[in-house]
């Protein structure tokens, strides 16, 4: 049994820490944090290329055999998670160390407590857990989306903690229902326990089971409860939004793990029991948002949406549960986390230099770099509306393959294609106001300086990241295949567990 | 006792949620807390109903209650309070930064205004 997987929790929980100890001293604590995210990185790396083995990784907490303990299980689908987690967190951290981080107190603290509850949250085979762990990443991104202070975080800050405190509670009472009919909560021996249930337990089951699916709909952003996201998301500081970005997609994996492992086509009464909701809510959310998108006022709005509307794009592949379908919406996870970080991290080098006017999608002065910033401005954006010859482009055409033999063919190619149209306008809208229609004649605004290389360089590694994605596509869709595989037979998931 | 127990946590709940959905942030975090009440409540009882059962192993004891959903309850009451804590700090605040208890940090204007 290899240590190496408990490492993506321990390893920020230490930095946390240590960072809380060095107190004031700013190069200490930004070094600290720095070396660990790395160190997070060089480890989800070499998790990776473990779990590609095919092979189940599994590690009993303190010996304690399942289903008594608490295990954590490495598979495709949690490694590629961490890694994803470990390369936004090094890019918003790069982005964040150049003054960000400075803005309020205690910011690498709660970063790091954030990346151990998503590591966490990407590990556990543990319901319970599962839910001990959404706890830490959500009371450390209270913490980073209220970082910086102003009136708008607070606002949104009040609405993003009170919905997920309602939602932790359904989160509860799903939990311990399952407990209360089932007697367990690990979720291999949970899958076991769903398949031999009786007949008169099946009503209770199904509720727990749709309960959890309202849980991890509302972390994931789905219709009809996605309304918290673009207030929090727009207000929240650039590198703390762009690291948000990974957090969404926590509910997308813990839908993806339930609703395969436990209640899957094994489960007897419960079998694919969030199928029928999945695809309607995902279409809605994709048609919703890039409508918001197209009425934003704001860039970081418009990004918001955007987000959105990439959360209703990949939950339609995987409401299809086929391995193709979930194929591509891993390898379409990929693309839009890595995206929208880009975006974000871009909208907050734009804003400072655009004076009073910030982000807000109006007439002002050039900016003071309009070539680099408008050339960025342009690879996200066909980026992330899906055009040639960028990775988005692949994950749409994936998802839409995925499709074509299912009986909802024609609502995934209508939605999906009409939502790509949406955000082309949406994003050339903003782009020529930002980079074209400019005020020439209007005052320079007084700070207007050029950004540094260092605070380009994390958004040009999250594009060489989505480049790398876009020319690996070959080896990227054969990986997320292999993943979905493993997802839709759990079988050695559970024997890998249980013995 | 099962029915009295089960309709405390009903009415818990809903004075939790009718609480949660109130317009001040009082209220509603009065609310979230009878809300994680009701919910640890709830908890409890997924171990069953029972009393002077030993939840761990003694000689000769005839049953024994079971043990996990208290620790879990307890793991509850922890993450819950905490949140509370937070949540509450948060809303002072807001009070201070926005001038006003409103949910939304805008005071409604119109005829509907309570004075």
């Amino acid at each position: 049994m290899s240590h190496l997987i408990i490492a993506p929790v321990v390893l920020p929980v230490l930095a946390a820490v240590l960072v809380l100890l060095a107190g004031r001293r700013q190069t200490l604590t930004r070094a600290i944090s720095v070396v660990s995210t790395s160190g997070l990185a060089a480890v989800a790396l070499a998790l990776l290329i473990a779990a590609d083995t095919g092979e189940y990784q599994v590690y009993t907490l303190g010996q304690w055999a399942a289903p008594f303990g608490i295990v954590l299980v490495l598979d495709r689908l949690s490694a590629l998670m961490l890694l994803l987690t470990a390369v936004v967190g090094v890019c918003s951290l790069l982005y964040a160390v150049q003054g960000c981080d400075q803005q309020g107190k205690n910011f690498h603290a709660l970063f790091q407590f954030q990346l151990m509850g998503l590591n966490g949250a990407f590990l556990t085979g543990d319901l319970f857990n599962l839910f001990v762990f959404f706890e830490v990443f959500l009371i450390a991104s209270y913490g980073l989306l209220a970082h910086g202070g102003g009136e708008a975080r607070l606002r949104a800050g009040i609405h993003y903690v009170v919905i997920n405190l309602a939602g932790s509670a359904l989160f509860l009472i799903a939990v311990s229902l399952l407990y209360g009919v089932l007697g367990t909560l690990n979720m291999a021996d949970l899958a076991l326990k769903v398949a031999a249930a009786d007949i008169e337990d099946a009503a209770l089951i199904r509720s727990a089971a749709l309960l959890l699916l309202v849980v991890f709909a509302l972390k994931a952003a789905l219709f009809p409860l996605y309304f918290w996201l673009p207030d929090a998301y727009s207000s929240a500081s650039a590198p703390v939004a762009a690291l948000f970005s990974i957090m969404t997609k926590a509910g997308v994996y813990s839908i993806l793990r339930v609703y395969t492992l436990v209640f899957g086509a094994e489960a007897g009464a419960a079998q694919w029991v969030a199928a029928p909701w999945l695809l309607p809510a995902a279409l809605a959310t994709l048609a919703l948002g890039m409508l918001g998108a197209l009425a934003s006022r704001r860039l970081k709005g418009l990004i918001a949406y955007l987000t959105v509307a990439s959360v209703g794009t990949l939950m339609a592949a995987v409401g299809l549960f086929s391995v193709d379908g979930i194929g591509a919406a891993l390898y379409y996870m990929a693309h839009s986390t890595l995206i929208i970080a880009v975006l974000f991290l871009l909208s907050d080098l734009i804003a400072r230099q655009r004076g009073d006017h910030r982000d807000h999608l109006e007439r002002a002065a050039p900016v003071a770099q309009p070539v680099l910033l408008g050339v960025l401005f342009f690879a996200g954006a066909i980026g992330v509306a899906g055009l040639p010859p960028l990775s988005g482009f692949i994950g749409k055409v994936m998802v839409l393959q995925s499709a074509t033999a299912t009986g909802a063919v024609y609502w995934v190619w209508g939605v999906v294609l009409a939502g790509g149209l949406l955000s082309i306008i949406s994003l050339s809208q903003a782009g020529s106001l930002l980079f074209w229609n400019t005020d020439v004649k209007a005052e320079k605004p007084p700070l207007a300086a050029p950004a540094s290389a260092a605070a380009i360089m994390p958004v040009a590694a999250l594009l060489a990241g989505i480049a790398a994605l876009s020319a690996l596509a070959q080896p990227m869709k054969r990986f997320a295949g292999d993943a979905a595989v493993q997802l839709l037979h759990p079988a050695g998931y559970i024997r890998s567990v249980l013995g | 006792m099962e029915l009295l127990v089960a309709s405390a946590i009903g009415v818990l709940v809903a004075c939790g949620v009718y609480l949660l959905l109130r317009g001040r942030t009082f209220p509603v975090v009065l609310g979230l807390t009878l809300l994680s009440y009701g919910v640890n409540v709830f908890i409890f009882v997924m171990g069953r109903l029972q009393s002077g059962a030993p939840p761990i192993i003694k000689p000769g004891a005839a049953g024994y209650a079971d043990p996990l959903p208290q620790a879990l309850v307890l793991t509850a009451i922890v993450i819950g309070f905490g949140m509370t804590a937070f949540v509450l700090a948060l809303a002072v605040k807001a009070r201070f930064a926005l001038g006003n208890d409103h949910v939304d940090g805008v005071e409604r204007s119109g005829p509907e205004r309570v004075p």
